[in-house]
């Protein structure tokens, strides 16, 4: 924020989708990431159930922000972002009670995601609400992009099919490595693979021309 | 209550089910704090701690909240109850070794976030485990963790000296690693009951 004198609302919104992307380069909330999406559904669910606390923690935080003592800051951005996951917790299992089952304990676990406690501690807790929310809506969406693009590879490689439909010819050999823990690593390591290599390439070009 | 032999309770927590290569909890400090042996056992162990201690404290106050018929308040009485364990975790450490202090330095507040603590006080709930078996669970959970934090350093210990692209090195190298370990790991199903 530092490089940036008078950050405008879009650029807040926009830095969380691609340049500081939560996950592919501040490599934060790696759990869910890796745990809930072995398939599309669930990586959406989960995505859409982060943003909603992230945007809400971060209007509470920053409207309440010069009423929080400085000694225990986060020990009540903990308590505020614990009641919007339980808030959210009861709405999951009245939507759906499938999806609260595949999720399981991992909807209780946004609490920890250090993506929420670090916005909440880094941005909202020293901007206005605006740019608090807006921050809160570019880092939530990057989330969800995030973890959609695991998703969506890990559900077509480990079960052929695409939020549930099959997008691959019949003779595929699905790989059940995928939807298994190790596919996720595997899965984030190649999307990092990926980011790396771009932005090698890039400073590569940079120093050329 | 659950009738699973305390035994098997542990071999689950610590091989088949590892919270950090199957359950993908406290992935954090496991790949934050897996550069050297020596972190990794020490963060092990405080981590096994505060889980015994978390792990009495989530098993009364689910005795009081069924009580009081309020499971609504769970999440956030567990949080705030592991926030002040680690804090008293931490003073306690503090006062009476002050080298064991300094050398987990940020690591030991930083315990509050870690998701294996809390997923553990949330697992053994679902469960339905009693005391005892709460206690097993949380010390082989604990163990597993510290497992895998060691198994994880060793290995990246060697690797610093190996000749690897510059593109693979960092976080994409230990996932990848992880993801092996992950594979390894699968080999002990047919252990438990």
């Amino acid at each position: 924020m530092s490089g940036h004198p008078t950050p405008s609302t879009t650029d807040e919104f926009l830095k969380g989708l691609w340049r500081e992307n939560p996950v592919f380069v501040q490599v934060l909330g790696m759990c869910p990431t890796l745990a809930v999406t072995n398939t599309a559904r669930n990586a959406l669910a989960m995505g859409l159930a982060t943003l909603f606390v992230l945007v809400s923690s971060n209007l509470v935080v920053s409207a309440l922000r010069r009423f929080i003592p400085k000694e225990v800051r986060i020990a009540t951005f903990i308590l505020v972002i614990a009641t919007f996951v339980t808030v959210v917790d009861y709405v999951i299992q009245a939507i759906s009670l499938d999806l609260h089952k595949a999720l399981g304990a991992f909807i209780a676990l946004i609490v920890v995601n250090c993506v929420i406690l670090g916005r909440a501690e880094a941005f909202a807790s020293k901007n206005g609400i605006r740019a608090s929310v807006a921050d809160g809506l570019g880092m939530g969406l990057g989330f969800a992009f995030a973890l959609m693009c695991l998703g969506v590879v890990r559900e077509i490689l480990g079960s052929g099919t695409l939020f549930g439909f099959p997008v691959l010819p019949g003779r595929f050999q699905e790989w059940v490595m995928m939807i298994l823990p190790s596919g996720g690593f595997f899965t984030l390591a190649g999307w990092l693979l990926l980011f790396n290599w771009r932005r090698q390439r890039n400073a590569v070009r940079e120093e050329a021309s | 209550m659950n009738g699973e032999p305390l035994g098997t309770i542990f071999i689950n927590a610590c091989l088949i089910n590892n919270f950090v290569l199957a359950y993908f909890l406290g992935i954090c400090p496991f790949l934050g704090v897996s550069g050297k042996m020596e972190t990794a056992t020490r963060m092990g162990g405080a981590v096994t701690f505060v889980m015994l201690v978390t792990s009495v404290c989530a098993f009364g106050i689910q005795a009081l909240l069924t009580a009081l018929d309020a499971p609504y308040l769970r999440l956030i009485s567990f949080i705030a109850v592991i926030a002040s364990t680690v804090q008293l975790v931490e003073m306690f450490i503090k006062k009476v070794s002050p080298g064991l202090f300094r050398a987990l330095g940020i690591f030991l507040p930083l315990i509050t976030t870690n998701c294996a603590i809390l997923g553990l006080a949330l697992f053994q709930t679902n469960k339905g485990y009693g005391f005892v078996q709460c206690l097993v669970f949380a010390l082989g959970a604990g163990a597993g963790f510290t497992l895998a934090l060691v198994l994880m350093a060793g290995l990246r210990e060697k690797l610093a000296l190996a000749a690897i692209p510059d593109m693979v090195r960092g976080t994409a190298l230990t996932l990848a690693l992880a993801g092996f370990l992950s594979l390894a790991f699968m080999g002990f199903a047919g252990l438990g009951g």
